[in-house]
């Protein structure tokens, strides 16, 4: 069975080819190709700008994905789309695209649900059998165990996720979304050394990130640290020179300093949560998906914290980590091997969709 | 695999005979008996040990600011009369484990013997399920009305916890333990349906807070239904005799029940964007 995968629920748009072979052998990535919306520095993404940015690019990138997984459109069963959860213009967008290749080309169609993308991507990558799934993106922030047919949310943020805390507070300091505002957060984080005291907001497995992302700006505000000019001045010191690089301890923190103590913070909460979700389960295993989880700082912490209760961490790179279309031709080709379709009349997209409303049929 | 080894004690805990035995290890703490001041006292030693994926500072931070919250509770609750374990002693600058350093925090408390509430149920549970074909209406009834009552004295303790202003952040039936009275003969055997006698004692105050609202007493309440139904489907229906004794423990409890109806509402489905 070969499955195409249609992604667009956020910035990325992603086309992915996936093969599993008749014979059972383990199934192939043909073809993963990305193209990601860049927005200028201070800014995140709009979604009118996002979905004028997936409709001009969703033609090429079908045609290029087919083309590099040497295979014809006869060859293909399914095309699978990104049912939600996501920004509405965006998801709508792709879903549009996704019907008229399947009017187009005679196929049938099979909605995915976003996370569950994530999660099936995880697991056939790793090898992970049943692990408790950390979920961290610029949308979602999710704990999740399997059980009985579902995923079954654990813990989530109670306000916004770890990955749009972190991307705002990119835009308070003027860092660059170019490849992502995360990851350029991260870098400038290797350099800080202070840790600033933020608020740590964890309730059972559930936490909350609004408060931490109001404290920080605040305190970048009263350290004038935020804005462009500011930007420009780091970027001028780096290149220069890194001669006074320790007198910045006990001295007002950098830019770098909060990078540092929002990274080690908020991933601090999010390794608590999950580590309670694994007592709670008398799971070893976690697994880290979804566009944060490219992060090393938490791949590293996750990794110290399943060791110590005598277990081990899954992580996969930013080919599979950050939004992809093969997660979802991957979620596809499960659930159509199952019998799931989705019916052109209902082949919608919808911004709110549960991981836990998906039945997983293919699991037992 | 490789079996999981729990950190080293902190000291003096390290070289104390006999040594501490584990009873339960939590996502947060482990839980030993040991003895205090002489040999023939027990008492319960809760070590919250460091996290090393912490960055130290916030390891530190967090570790004292939950272990001390803990121990006020626990002080402020013994002097109110509410029975929960006594504290003993505290270290949040704990010293020891591998390299002689920071070894996180602990704290001891008052022995509690007796059965956690969950055990007493299931027994109780099991014992109903066993016994079914023998019992006649009269003594299904009288079994019920001890549960009944238990659940009333659940609920009363529950009461007086809130009216001391301290919530406990996570009712369970784990959390609940039975202390017999000194002269019962507290044998358990399957043979007879458990006893229900004894005082209802709080245990585990890890994710107490001090609070007089409304909406965390509710919540408090909310999450102990809701652990009832899961762990013990046989007693649900009995959940509202748990409240008729809450609501006759202080004054403030109807108002209390009347954000319960609220929080039941809302529940857990919110719907998530991204």
């Amino acid at each position: 069975m070969i499955a195409i995968g249609m992604e667009g629920s956020a910035n990325k748009l992603g086309i992915g080819i996936m093969l599993h072979p008749k014979d059972g052998s383990p199934p192939q990535v043909l073809a993963n190709i990305r193209h990601t919306y860049v927005s200028p520095p201070g800014e995140g993404f709009l979604p009118k700008d996002t979905a004028r940015h997936h409709r001009q690019w969703v033609v090429k990138l079908v045609k290029q994905a087919l083309q590099e997984a040497k295979v014809s459109v006869d060859d293909v069963d399914c095309i699978c789309f990104t049912k939600g959860p996501g920004m509405g213009a965006p998801l709508q967008s792709v879903v549009v695209a996704a019907r008229m290749l399947s009017l187009l080309w005679g196929k049938e169609l099979v909605g995915v649900n976003h996370c569950v993308g994530h999660i099936e991507m995880g697991r056939l990558i790793t090898g992970a059998t049943n692990p408790v799934v950390l979920y961290v993106s610029g949308g979602n922030t999710q704990v999740i165990a399997y059980s009985s047919q579902r995923y079954r949310i654990f813990g989530e943020t109670l306000d916004m996720a770890v990955g749009n805390c972190l991307d705002r507070f990119a835009r308070t300091l003027h860092i660059s979304n170019d490849p992502a505002p995360g990851y350029n957060i991260e870098q400038l984080a290797k350099q800080g050394k202070q840790l600033v005291d933020l608020p740590y907001v964890v309730k059972g497995m559930d936490c909350s990130f609004s408060g931490i992302l109001a404290a920080i700006d605040g305190l970048a505000k009263q350290w004038g640290l935020g804005g462009e000019e500011k930007a420009q001045e780091d970027e001028q010191k780096t290149i220069e020179s890194t001669i006074a690089t320790d007198e910045s301890l006990e001295s007002t923190p950098t830019r770098a300093d909060l990078c540092f103590s929002l990274q080690e913070t908020v991933f601090s909460m999010l390794v608590e949560i999950t580590e309670r979700a694994m007592a709670h389960v008398g799971s070893k295993q976690v697994l880290i998906v979804g566009g944060v989880g490219s992060n090393e700082r938490l791949q590293e912490m996750m990794g110290i914290m399943a060791r110590d209760r005598g277990g081990s961490v899954y992580a996969t790179d930013e080919r599979f980590c950050i939004d992809n279309g093969i997660m979802i031709a991957q979620a596809g080709i499960l659930a159509y091997g199952t019998g799931f379709r989705t019916p052109l009349k209902e082949s919608t997209c919808t911004q709110r969709f549960r991981t836990d409303e998906v039945f997983v049929k293919w699991r037992d | 695999m490789e079996e999981y080894k729990p950190p080293a004690l902190p000291s003096p805990f390290n070289n104390t005979t006999p040594p501490p035995t584990l009873l339960i290890q939590g996502a947060e703490a482990h839980l030993y008996k040991t003895t205090s001041l002489n040999p023939s006292i027990p008492a319960a030693l809760k070590i919250r040990p460091s996290k090393p994926y912490r960055h130290p500072i916030l390891d530190r931070r967090l570790t004292r600011q939950r272990i001390t919250s803990e121990a006020r509770c626990l002080a402020k609750l013994v002097r109110e009369g509410v029975s929960v374990p006594a504290l003993l002693a505290l270290d949040w600058e704990g010293h020891g484990g591998e390299e002689g350093g920071w070894g996180g925090a602990w704290l001891m408390m008052e022995w509690i013997d007796g059965p956690v509430i969950r055990v007493v149920l299931e027994q109780w549970e099991a014992w109903m399920k066993q016994n079914a074909g023998s019992l006649d209406q009269s003594q299904v009834e009288n079994e019920e009305a001890r549960v009944r009552g238990l659940l009333r004295k659940m609920g009363a303790a529950i009461g007086v916890l809130h009216k001391a202003g301290v919530v406990h952040g996570d009712l369970t039936t784990s959390n609940l333990m039975l202390r017999p009275f000194a002269n019962a003969s507290g044998t358990v055997d399957g043979t007879r349906s458990p006893s229900m006698e004894g005082d209802v004692v709080l245990i585990d105050f890890g994710l107490a807070s001090q609070s007089n609202q409304d909406e965390d007493r509710a919540v408090d309440l909310y999450v102990l239904e809701r652990a009832i139904g899961s762990t013990h489907p046989r007693s649900e229906p009995m959940f509202e005799e748990m409240i008729m004794g809450y609501r006759d423990s202080y004054k403030g409890a109807p108002s209390a029940l009347k954000r319960l109806e609220d929080v039941r509402l809302r529940g857990r489905k919110r719907s998530m964007l991204g």
